[in-house]
């Protein structure tokens, strides 16, 4: 199996002002693969996914060295126009944070910002969306009501959605489903792995299991470095490192 | 993710009920030539084990995958607790195939007894039967056809006795059948531990419908 290379990540760090956050990290994510990044609080993972997207650019005192290449090409470089790589590369939070707004709206908001405006070419933008976030049938009777007035899986579901709206190359992860019940959990599990055959994901997982059920490959993080990366299967049935061993089996301290 | 998880088990399902034709198949092979006297055919048994070897480290390396990445419990563990421990059975009755092969091969030239031969073709008819049946009870996971299939092995073993005795008889009357009736012991005891493995077999879908590992056949008598 031939696999591209979707992002490149070399020798970063990030600074928090005096704190440095990550020490010289190297990581390639692959075309129409989950990565899922696993360690525990406080190792940099989070801090590396919101890189991906430059979502760091709104913390103040942050700053980075090393590269992030997008396709080749460094994301950021003062040529990049955010809106454009935001667009390529879409995120979905913790907790899910749909806009106080209709399920219509939230999933068309996207697109109208970037300059879409015929009725009927958004709804087909957001029963499209809608139905690749397998939350259509759910949804489709009342795209009127708001979206802060549906179960928390769903309204996870609603913000796939919205991000799939602006068809991204990328779609980045943040804990996606700790705030949700296991049968949401394993919905967006399940529409993940569907997703994959579309979009590169990466995931960010204080889950193990959910880490080694549905990735492709694992990023291991520890103090700010990338211990190991490989394959899942490989990760999890025999690891190359004795840190991700420890971890992973539960051996911590 | 139910779904994709799901899919891996069938998987394991189908490759076991693979792997079981083709130990069907040896064991076929081997009663065949033996009877036959056909070395051509036990040569073929040989070479064709190694495939069978690797659908059982295939199998084995994809359960512990599976247990690695899914974590299974209830019935899903079973299921692959049986898959592993099965194949390992199945495995084995691979080998005692290979042995019967290379019995015909030895066997070939040295002065024969009919009488004999034809119990032991009799026990390798009963074998390959049971064979069949114990890969159709697996798939089905039905208990009921897995504890008939061990009964029969009762069968097998007075046959293995009956064969053990006639050829140490022969072998009194003429010392010229020594060689070859010490390989009709052989092949007895291996069609023996044939059926000792289709029992294990049988256990394993009991303990997947029951969560409980019993013994089927005990042996703990002394003769």
């Amino acid at each position: 199996m031939s696999r591209t290379t979707k992002i490149t990540v070399r020798d970063l760090k990030l600074w928090y002002g005096d704190f440095e956050a990550l020490h010289g990290v190297d990581l390639d994510i692959y075309e129409k693969e989950i990565t899922a990044f696993i360690g525990p609080s406080g190792c940099g993972k989070s801090t590396l996914i919101k890189t991906l997207n430059r979502m760091n650019d709104l913390v103040e005192n942050c700053r980075i060295e090393g590269t992030v290449e997008l396709d080749g090409k460094d994301i950021y470089s003062r040529k990049v126009e955010l809106n454009n790589l935001r667009k390529r590369v879409g995120m979905v939070f913790q907790q899910p944070n749909p806009f106080p707004k209709s399920i219509y709206d939230n999933i068309a908001f996207g697109p109208r910002t970037h300059g879409i405006k015929n009725k009927s070419e958004l709804d087909e933008i957001v029963e499209k969306s809608l139905k690749q976030a397998a939350i259509w049938d759910e949804v489709k009777d009342h795209l009127d009501r708001n979206a802060l007035s549906i179960s928390g899986g769903q309204q996870q579901r609603i913000c796939i959605a919205r991000a799939l709206a602006v068809e991204p190359d990328v779609l980045l992860m943040d804990e996606p489903t700790s705030a949700l019940d296991p049968i949401s959990t394993s919905k967006i599990e399940e529409l993940v792995s569907e997703l994959k055959n579309d979009y590169t994901i990466v995931m960010v997982t204080h889950n193990m299991q959910q880490a080694s059920r549905i990735s492709d490959r694992t990023a291991f993080f520890l103090n700010g470095n990338i211990i190991e990366q490989d394959e899942t299967r490989k990760i999890f049935t025999n690891p190359s490192e004795t840190e991700t061993d420890n971890y992973i089996s539960g051996r911590f301290g | 993710m139910r779904r994709a998880y799901d899919e891996e088990l069938e998987k394991l399902h189908r490759q076991f009920f693979q792997m079981g034709n083709r130990v069907n198949e040896a064991i076929y092979k081997s009663i065949k030539a033996f009877a036959n006297h056909d070395k051509e055919l036990a040569k073929q048994v040989i070479d064709e084990d190694i495939k069978i070897n690797e659908m059982e480290h295939q199998l084995e390396h994809d359960c512990i995958e599976l247990i690695a990445l899914q974590q299974p419990v209830t019935a899903d563990l079973r299921k692959i607790i049986t898959v592993m421990k099965a194949c390992a059975d199945l495995e084995r009755m691979g080998d005692h195939a290979v042995s019967i092969s290379k019995s015909t091969i030895r066997v070939k030239g040295n002065k024969r007894n009919t009488m004999i031969e034809n119990k032991i073709s009799l026990a390798g008819e009963k074998i390959k039967v049971m064979g069949q049946e114990i890969i159709d009870a697996y798939i089905q996971y039905d208990t009921q056809k897995a504890r008939e299939i061990a009964h029969k092995d009762e069968a097998i073993d007075t046959l293995a006795d009956e064969i053990k005795k006639a050829s140490i008889d022969e072998m009194r009357q003429d010392p010229e059948l020594v060689l070859g009736a010490t390989d009709y012991i052989l092949v007895s005891t291996y069609i023996e531990r044939m059926g000792d493995y289709i029992t294990n077999i049988s256990e394993w879908i009991l303990y997947f419908e029951t969560g409980e590992i019993q013994e089927l056949n005990t042996h703990h008598n002394y003769s």
